[in-house]
């Protein structure tokens, strides 16, 4: 079992004939004939979009009419910042049960629209400005590199992109592997949060351990540790290992991400670590020792 | 991005916000032209830079007695003599850090009869994703220091999307700023303009501090500070002509031409690395190992050759910088890009300093192989833990 995709999940790629659209897909139908069934273009519904190892999709005018045909439950998003949350609300709107938006720099405006819509929805978004979601042998939706991962039974959530990867590479070395692979993004406002997937990773009996990666800016971090605190009182603990990236960043500067600030003396990674400490979470001192660390956690 | 008060003033008074008679001036003569046209008795004199703390800031070429960033004059004269005395000097605040901010800029208002101070802010509420009003009738101080010492004093509003400022959200506002009469009756117009200001332009925070109920029982804006998200300021193109390009670092402006996100930092080790939480995380392992970052500088996912190159050459830019460290973790960006844009930038500009590179992922082999056929006395290392070692270790060494 993985959480939120696995072989039967189907899927739709929104901006499939851009530059970077047509690039990730050609990864994704080369990741173990990961299911991309269609593309929307409002302007070139009814063409076919051809990949370099020769695979054909159809080019659907509308999400609703590719959803229809294809029977597709998931859409992938590499529309540009400007066309993104109409993208989204598009998909939304089409019923699409699992959204993932991979552009960076959409307004936060736009986002809060968005999330409003979302919220009187039945559809999940993962991200914007995220990388994906990848389910090792299965299905990869996004931009990870497929070849760092390994079936196995680490969960993983990230706020960072190629943090993410580092997890995924120090717990494949490790012998770990993972059961899936969640990029939440580092956008303020985003579709879904740590809780959301520590959920899911709680409930699924292949994820024996979970490796969280957070940063500064928000308190979507204090909340997961308090989320694993109430949850192990109920009876559901599994060993968490943490990384906060940002230790170092000063004040009132975003670093990159346009959610990782540290404003009016909150979000600081310090009180983060400490946060999940508390929570009896393992922190990882360092980038470079995240696998390590939860080995150690799993070895007692 | 953030713009100066006078302008965010201006910008209010479009959408019909009070705000005092007031004028911005470059020069002495200016001042000398323009304040006459303002009444008195009483003038406000205020240093305009992008940081806080003004009213309290010192002046470095000015003696440790002489006034502070915001001044009061009492006639054109008086207001000229400041001016005079303010322009061109350079105003150290607890925001400016301890190298301080130069005034090109001075904005002279008209003077108020201050009855009370109140604090009103709008700003994107992250963990319930709606826009949200932050009130307190503790104004004219610190919010972090109310926030502190007095939280049941601050009030947050959420804003539904949908609706948009409602007749019950006015009232809650206005008993929360204990509002009477007329200033009241001003709060009901004011909020759902500030709140338009803020949604029509995409401001990422929009403060109020103080606004003020003055003698006559009317509501003015007394202080202003706002900041626009930059992912929409493609859509603000009058919001982007009042960029103050002085006010930023010049290797940050070079850098946001290239679209690389790079931050000045104090340290002397400079760092490229792919993705803004890798970039922080390896500025994090840096000081773990005893060194101190120069820069944070993300060099994003689809970087070309040429973005590489015009990233190493920023970075070695800096005099501060003793060494540095390349840390790449490919996905989308091929290793032996990154490869080729360092050699082409060390060619080009020269390496006075030990250079530490890190490469994983996608091309990994390839990129090793360009490096090592470089010739250049490149460190290399395997992973990000020996890499941080090195890099530390040689600069110390320096």
């Amino acid at each position: 079992m993985a959480v939120l995709v696995d072989k039967n999940t189907k899927i739709l790629v929104q901006g499939l004939t851009g530059k970077t659209g047509t690039f990730h897909t050609e990864q994704a139908l080369a990741y173990f004939g990961t299911q991309m069934v269609g593309g929307v273009h409002p302007q070139k519904g009814g063409e076919t979009w051809g990949s370099v190892d020769g695979d054909h999709l159809p080019i659907f005018a509308t999400v609703a009419e590719g959803r229809e045909k294809t029977g597709a439950d998931a859409s992938v998003i590499y529309v540009p910042p400007a066309g993104a949350a109409a993208a989204i609300i598009e998909a939304i709107e089409a019923e699409i049960g699992l959204i993932i938006c991979i552009t960076e720099g959409i307004p936060v405006l736009d986002m809060v629209k968005v999330k409003a819509r979302l919220a009187q929805s039945k559809s999940r978004l993962i991200g914007p400005n995220c990388p994906g979601i990848l389910t090792p042998e299965e299905c990869k939706i996004g931009i990870m590199p497929g070849s760092i991962f390994k079936k196995g039974s680490v969960g993983i959530v990230s706020r960072s992109g190629t943090l993410t990867y580092e997890a995924v590479f120090q717990t494949s070395n490790e012998g770990l592997g993972q059961t899936t692979a969640v990029g939440i993004g580092g956008d303020p406002v985003k579709g879904t949060e740590f809780i959301d997937v520590l959920e899911m990773f709680l409930a699924d009996n292949d994820t024996k351990s979970i490796v969280m990666i957070g940063e500064i800016g928000g308190s979507a971090e204090e909340e997961a540790a308090q989320f694993l605190v109430d949850e192990a009182k109920r009876g559901r603990k599994k060993p968490v290992v943490g990384f906060i990236a940002g230790r170092t960043a000063p004040p009132g500067r975003t670093m990159g991400h346009a959610g990782a600030v540290i404003s009016g003396g909150r979000g600081g990674a310090e009180d983060k670590i400490a946060a999940l400490e508390a929570a009896g979470i393992r922190v990882s001192p360092s980038p470079a020792k995240i696998g390590r660390t939860l080995a150690e956690v799993l070895q007692g | 991005m953030n713009i100066h008060e006078y302008q965010a003033k201006r910008l209010l008074h479009e959408y019909g916000a009070p705000i005092a008679n007031g004028v911005a001036v470059y020069s002495v003569e200016q001042a000398e032209e323009w304040a006459k046209k303002l009444s008195g008795p009483l003038y406000v004199v205020k240093s305009q830079i992008h940081a806080g703390g003004r009213g309290k800031g010192k002046f470095k070429e000015l003696g440790a007695e002489a006034k502070g960033g915001v001044r009061l004059a009492h006639s054109v004269e008086e207001v000229v003599a400041n001016v005079g005395e303010m322009l061109g000097k350079t105003l150290v605040t607890k925001q400016t850090g301890e190298s301080g901010k130069k005034v090109n800029r001075l904005y002279i208002e008209e003077g108020a009869d201050i009855e009370r101070e109140l604090y009103l802010s709008l700003l994107v509420d992250r963990s319930k994703s709606e826009i949200a009003f932050v009130v307190s009738t503790e104004g004219g101080m610190d919010i972090e220091t109310v926030a502190a010492e007095t939280p049941e004093k601050i009030f947050t509003l959420p804003i539904a999307y949908d609706k948009g400022v409602a007749a019950a959200d006015i009232e809650k506002l206005n008993n929360a700023l204990e509002l009477e009469d007329k200033a009241r009756e001003d709060g009901r117009k004011l909020f759902p303009l500030l709140y338009k200001a803020f949604t029509d332009k995409d401001m990422s925070l929009l403060e109020i501090n103080p606004l003020i109920v003055m003698k006559n029982g009317r509501l003015r804006v007394l202080d202003c500070k706002a900041s626009f998200d930059n992912n929409a300021l493609f859509r603000h193109p009058d919001i982007l002509e009042l960029r103050d390009l002085t006010e930023e670092d010049p290797k940050e402006i070079e850098a946001s031409k290239y679209g690389l996100s790079y931050i000045a930092l104090e340290g002397n080790i400079g760092c490229m690395v792919n993705g803004a939480g890798l970039a922080m995380a390896t500025m994090d392992i840096i000081k773990l190992y005893g060194g101190r970052p120069a820069n944070f500088l993300d060099v994003g996912g689809g970087a070309t050759e040429e973005k590489v190159t015009a990233a190493f050459k920023i970075i070695m830019a800096d005099p501060h910088v003793e060494g540095i460290l390349v840390n790449i973790f490919g996905g989308i960006m091929r290793c032996d890009v990154i490869a080729a844009g360092v050699v082409n930038a060390v060619k080009e500009v020269g390496l006075q300093v030990p250079l530490v590179v890190r490469l994983e992922g996608t091309n990994v082999d390839k990129g090793k192989e360009i490096l090592e056929k470089s010739g250049l006395n490149i460190i290399p290392a395997d992973d990000l833990d020996m890499a941080a070692q090195k890099i530390a270790a040689a600069v110390k060494g320096a």
